[in-house]
């Protein structure tokens, strides 16, 4: 019988596999060499096969596919080590240092998380409706990837041995109705966890499916109409040509419409099903929420498509108010080399881990809405605030107040002036309404009717 | 309770910028990101567990049961089954017999707790008429197997022998036992 009072597991001796995954060394060699290894593997590709290589390259449709490729590949790494991230920065903001085991400061803990996911028992409750039970994380997990084939990743490339003029864009499909397609796919998101909540036959998870549809339902409206005040001023539904807008005129979209920058964010908030609007998977209510029957892989569909749609809100965001690949004094922003191509792609995702981290944060410093408050916020907040922007951006466009790209600072300050003149008339008169409204009942459901009886 | 003693609460109102959030999300967020960039507050907080522990509190802590020893080297308990009657988790066995020794009728022949049932509740604790049984601040409890986590008379006993410097046995002279007898 091992001594069970006197157990220490600080006395084991820790063994080789310890002292590697522990040592910052071997994992960061592991990885340049990994890095190096792959290079290397390129350039001898180049030096073999560099005709059929650079006709590939030129085409615009082989290019798409290799985007693909690559966006897949870092999305998976982003997540990945956003799951990390998140758990780390829960810790830090709670007083405590998260994840520290595996690998230095845990950077290998994603592997183990993923090991885990893999390993668990993949049950299915008996009384689920299956097809639909198998359907839906495919479904949650797959729309929240399809939304980055209108993301313009670095604008044009014109390659060395290319014809004068000849240019391939790095965006996966540049279609005119691009911001009309991130809106049906990120629509389309819903279903997956409402579809959940229902096959699970489970009553906790059809309230959270039910919950869930009435939330992306009323948030949908205001995205739409704060995309409708970006689009005015633009002009355009492409996304490659709202970035280009930005980033000729130097002024990002931001500074032009901050309101609608708020209502944008908080609309994605509750897209996204983060908190402070998760109430979806609200644990002290609903047990899990929708995913309650899910286990394994099949929850690891639903928590994995949870980053990836952070990633393709913050992409859509960055695309329409923090100017996409544009940083200003950046060498190489001008240019259409590769080299170039290379930089805005890099900035572009230094913007959406920046704005990752950022949802990380707020969710872990807010509480979660009541339903009501969430409802009261969508439809007597937003909405209101949304359709006075249009009215007030609508003015302002057809009066052509719009930042040329050619003019001088002075008067695209001047613009901006005027927005922000617009914004806040528009924010002054919410809160004006929003203060003589009645105030709204929160609490006891008695005080209900009481403040019914006083209106 | 007369009226006058009730104290009715209005709920305060809200002005326009606490019903818009965003400042009162700006000040949460000053608050969390000072947390979340205190190293030092957090090294002070977190104790990394298995290379550092925390000092118990060991008069109140509520871990692993012993059966105390009296001054003469005996079993303290003697198989009154208060325990096991107090025992919401039903975790704990006696099988009484006649006692060997004149100052009291009956001793454990057999003592027995699951130490998995068991809730550490610390009941027993409170409805043993002499301090026999007593819950330590030990808690790192480990097993291999459901039967090792059923501890008898005699683990319970060098449980006892192990933390009686760590926590001392009540004194028995708050319940008389012993003297009157």
């Amino acid at each position: 019988m091992p001594d069970i009072m006197n157990f220490d597991p600080s006395d084991r001796t820790p063994t080789i596999v310890d002292r590697v995954i522990r040592s910052p060394g071997v994992i960061i060699g592991a990885a340049v060499l990994l890095g190096i290894l792959g290079l290397a593997v390129l350039v001898v590709l180049w030096m073999l096969l560099g005709d059929p290589i650079r006709a590939l390259l030129s085409s615009q449709l082989a290019f798409a596919v290799l985007i693909i490729l690559i966006t897949i590949a870092i999305m998976f790494s982003v997540i990945a080590t956003s799951i990390l991230f998140e758990r780390k920065i829960s810790a830090f903001i709670q007083d405590r240092k998260g994840p520290n085991r595996v690998g230095f400061w845990g950077v290998l803990q994603p592997v183990a998380d993923g090991l885990k996911f893999l390993l668990k028992e993949e049950f299915t409750p008996g009384q689920v409706d299956r097809a639909i039970f198998v359907l839906a994380p495919c479904i949650a997990f797959v729309v929240t990837f399809i939304g980055f084939a209108i993301i313009p990743w670095a604008g044009e490339i014109h390659w060395p041995w290319a014809a004068e003029g000849e240019t391939v864009t790095t965006q996966v499909a540049s279609i005119d109705i691009g911001i009309l397609y991130i809106l049906a796919v990120g629509g389309l998101g819903v279903y997956g966890i409402v579809l959940a909540g229902w096959a699970s036959n489970n009553k906790y998870s059809f309230f959270g499916g039910m919950r869930a549809a009435a939330q992306m339902i009323s948030y949908e409206v205001p995205l739409g109409l704060v995309l409708v005040v970006v689009l005015l001023v633009a002009g355009t539904l492409r996304p490659e040509i709202i970035v280009n807008q930005q980033a000729q005129s130097g002024v990002w979209n931001i500074f032009l419409h901050p309101l609608g920058f708020l209502l944008l964010t908080t609309c994605l908030f509750a897209e996204a099903n983060r908190t402070p609007f998760d109430l979806l998977e609200a644990e002290q209510e609903l047990v899990g929420g929708f995913h309650t029957e899910y286990s394994s892989m099949k929850f690891a569909m639903f928590f994995l498509g949870e980053y990836a749609h952070m990633a393709t809100g913050s992409a859509l965001i960055i695309a329409l108010f923090f100017g996409g690949w544009h940083v200003w004094f950046l060498p190489g922003v001008e240019d259409t080399a590769w080299w170039a191509a290379l930089i805005k792609f890099a900035v572009y995702w230094v913007k959406i881990i920046l704005f990752i981290l950022f949802f990380m944060v707020v969710r872990w410093t807010l509480p979660r809405f009541r339903f009501d408050q969430l409802m009261r916020l969508a439809w007597k907040g937003m909405i209101p605030m949304g359709l006075g922007l249009v009215v007030v951006q609508g003015v302002l466009v057809a009066l052509g107040v719009r930042i040329d790209p050619a003019s001088s600072v002075g008067s695209k300050i001047g613009v901006v002036v005027i927005y922000w003149i617009g914004n806040a008339v528009v924010l002054g008169l919410s809160l004006w309404f929003a203060a003589r409204s009645p105030q709204p009942v929160t609490g006891r459901q008695d005080n209900l009717l009481e403040a019914e009886l006083r209106t | 309770m007369r009226d006058e003693d009730i104290v009715v609460v209005e709920e305060p109102q809200l002005n326009a910028a606490e019903r818009m959030y965003l400042p009162q999300i700006l000040d949460g967020m000053r608050t969390t990101l000072r947390h979340m960039f205190d190293t030092r507050l957090r090294n002070r907080t977190t104790v990394q567990y298995p290379e550092r522990k925390r000092q118990q509190r060991t008069e109140v802590y509520r871990g692993v049961h012993r059966l105390n020893k009296d001054p003469q080297g005996r079993v303290a308990c003697v198989a009154c089954f208060m325990c096991s009657t107090a025992c919401p988790a039903h975790c704990i066995h006696i099988e009484a017999g006649e006692s060997p020794w004149p100052d009291r009728e009956k001793y454990p022949v057999k003592f027995d707790i699951d130490e998995l049932r068991c809730i550490y509740c610390g009941m027993c604790e409170e409805a043993c008429p002499c301090d026999a049984i007593e819950l330590t601040p030990h808690v790192e409890l480990v097993g291999r197997t459901r039967q090792e986590m059923i501890f008898d008379k005699e683990k319970l006993l060098q449980i006892y022998e192990e933390t009686k410097d760590l926590k001392p046995r009540k004194n028995p002279a708050r319940t008389g036992y012993g003297q009157n007898a």
